[in-house]
């Protein structure tokens, strides 16, 4: 079917070359807006000292130093806790948060889209509400929770709560409700397969592209976690709260502070890079639609 | 679906109560998958938000036991608290604003990027993507709008003899709201996009054949009456999403023009919220403006569910 879909094809469907140009100029526009300050945050991290403090500023640089970066691993080693520990912290919730919704958010979204249980539409309808409330008034009951746990000043206080993520059930839910065909899995109960088996061989290829959004948008929220007012201990903190640390020295480590930003922008961009061609090439090809 | 049809004959013989214990036998394998995370959602989100709407009635404040006080919280809030009526009306602005300008933007970008080859519509994913990606990458905002003369605008301006003075753009209350629009919409395009492009993908492709043989004359035809009606749960996703982000914004502002704002000018209810729960403990009175602000939400979901429905009629 995907194939359907070629470029001659679409030119006879509908398509004016007036629009696509009038669609075109809009992007291009905003394009540069979006563009702008990402190059010029990019750029600031390779401009020399003499460069940042020239008037008036560029939005390139002239002569690009990696001097910055290397300020910025001087300061790195000066401090007290090894600055792999924070970001073996930071890999670590990161990456257990993030698989751990995925999988619990699918799973439970599976269930309420397809299952036809008593109570769904209540259970979901809690769920899409509670995304309304602010986060801050509920901090100080879970901390009193978690501290009944045992949870706090541990990695579970930073895990645990991720992997019942609204959002990503919530994404899921959408989604297999869209992509997700109940034909093709009446079929797969009528030979017998598990609900749990159906739910992992066929729903979950069928919801790839929200697979994406869902691992993006977890990941970035677990990576840009500063300070929590669940960790004391120095050697349990993130990356981010180390990194902004050391650079909040006022206009000396200007430089230092740049590069920061910019390594704090590289891992997310990467990681939304790959998963995107990872996933978006696979649907492509799985034959999601019938 | 069929099963439940044959099921539905039988129901007449039953008690309700019957038939839903009987439902909920047959299909007990929903309540094991939905059980991790309802777990966990129940302990660290239902749990919680239930306890700050008891204690939005109580005084408490972390040191003394908490009193029962009635709705004496609320009516501070509206009659004795004008910086709380700041905030809502600041937060009426943004959100009436960068809600839906972010909203329709997103879905324009992800509707016009759609058509491009995989290739580019990835790299142009990427340049409209980073920006809400990058976490705190919105404080170069700070550099490029400095009040000092390295500002970057400020230098241009100065350059090409637009201004003489330079201008203290994040401590003038004429320019700090409207830069923190500019700025929140320059990150919005984030999940709510990414769920709008992958929504766009999904869309079955054999419709858009039967709807140019039905008379579908126009792109803008195709989109209403095809692509926006098959992808109604994507959009009510981008709609909370907007939502939450834009009545729950304070981070830019707080990075970019301080806490507290100039006069207040950028004060909104989170701000206001974290002032009371996160700086002075008065939790019950913070819970109080946590339940209006869980309030204001509700309505304005209530209102875009309405506004999705008329879709593609």
């Amino acid at each position: 079917m995907a194939k359907l879909r070629t470029r001659k094809h679409k030119v006879v469907l509908n398509r004016s070359v007036g629009g696509d140009a009038g669609i075109t100029t809009m992007l291009v526009i905003l394009g540069i807006f979006m563009l702008v300050p990402m190059v010029y945050a990019i750029s600031q991290s390779f401009k020399p000292l003499d460069e940042l403090w020239i008037f008036p500023p560029h939005l390139y640089v002239i002569n690009p130093t990696f001097r910055n970066f290397k300020d910025l691993f001087v300061l790195m080693n000066t401090s007290w806790v090894p600055f792999s520990r924070y970001i073996f912290n930071t890999v670590l919730v990161t990456v257990t948060g993030t698989l751990g919704n995925l999988l619990f958010g699918s799973m439970a979204a599976y269930a309420l889209s397809k299952i036809m249980f008593p109570g769904r539409k209540w259970i979901f309808t809690t769920i899409r509400t509670s995304l309304m409330f602010h986060k801050t008034c509920t901090a100080v009951s879970n901390f009193i929770l978690m501290s009944a746990l045992g949870m706090v000043d541990s990695y579970w206080a930073l895990i645990v709560p991720a992997w019942g993520h609204t959002l990503g059930l919530y994404l899921m839910k959408q989604f297999m409700e869209t992509n997700v065909n109940n034909s093709v899995l009446e079929s797969a109960r009528l030979d017998g397969s598990s609900e749990f088996k159906t739910f992992w061989v066929i729903a979950m290829p069928m919801v790839k592209p929200a697979w994406l959004t869902l691992i993006i948008y977890c990941f970035q929220d677990l990576w840009n976690a500063g300070s929590s007012i669940y960790i004391h201990s120095e050697q349990l903190k993130s990356f981010h709260y180390a990194i902004n640390q050391i650079v909040a020295g006022g206009i000396k480590r200007a430089g230092a502070s740049a590069a920061a930003s910019v390594i704090m922008m590289i891992v997310p961009v990467m990681v939304f890079v790959i998963s995107q061609s990872k996933i978006i090439e696979t649907m492509g090809s799985s034959g999601m639609k019938d | 679906m069929s099963k439940t049809a044959t099921k539905a004959v039988s129901r007449k013989d039953m008690t309700r109560a019957q038939w839903t214990w009987k439902e909920m036998k047959k299909n007990w394998v929903g309540y094991a998958m939905i059980a991790p995370f309802i777990i966990v959602f129940i302990m660290f989100t239902v749990a919680p938000v239930l306890v700050s709407i008891v204690v939005s009635f109580t005084d408490f404040n972390m040191l003394q036991v908490p009193n029962f006080v009635g709705v004496d919280n609320y009516i501070r809030l509206f009659l004795d608290d004008d910086i709380f009526l700041i905030a809502i009306k600041n937060t009426f602005i943004f959100a009436g604003i960068v809600g839906p300008s972010s909203y329709l933007m997103s879905y324009m970008v992800a509707w016009f990027i759609n058509e491009l080859e995989p290739k580019i519509r990835a790299l142009v994913t990427l340049i409209f993507y980073a920006p809400s990606i990058s976490g705190g990458i919105y404080t170069i905002f700070g550099t490029l709008f400095s009040g000092d003369a390295y500002g970057w605008a400020n230098a241009w301006l100065k350059q090409l003899g637009f201004i003489t003075e330079e201008i203290n753009w994040f401590e003038d209350a004429d320019y700090v709201m409207p830069l923190c629009i500019m700025v929140s919409l320059w990150c919005s395009l984030g999940t709510a996009f990414l769920s709008f492009i992958a929504g766009l993908q999904g869309v079955d492709r054999s419709l858009y054949e039967a709807g140019a043989v039905d008379g579908v004359r126009n792109r803008w035809q195709e989109l209403w009456y095809i692509t926006l009606p098959s992808m109604k749960p994507q959009l009510m996703f981008g709609a909370i999403m907007s939502i939450t982000s834009s009545f729950g914004y304070g981070s830019i502002v707080d990075a970019l023009c301080g806490n507290p704002s100039v006069d207040y000018c950028a004060w909104t209810i989170t701000h206001h919220l974290n002032d009371y729960g996160g700086s002075r403990y008065e939790i019950g009175y913070s819970s109080a403006i946590a339940v209006i602000l869980f309030g204001i939400m509700i309505g304005a979901n209530k209102l875009v569910k309405n506004l999705i429905s008329k879709v593609g009629k």
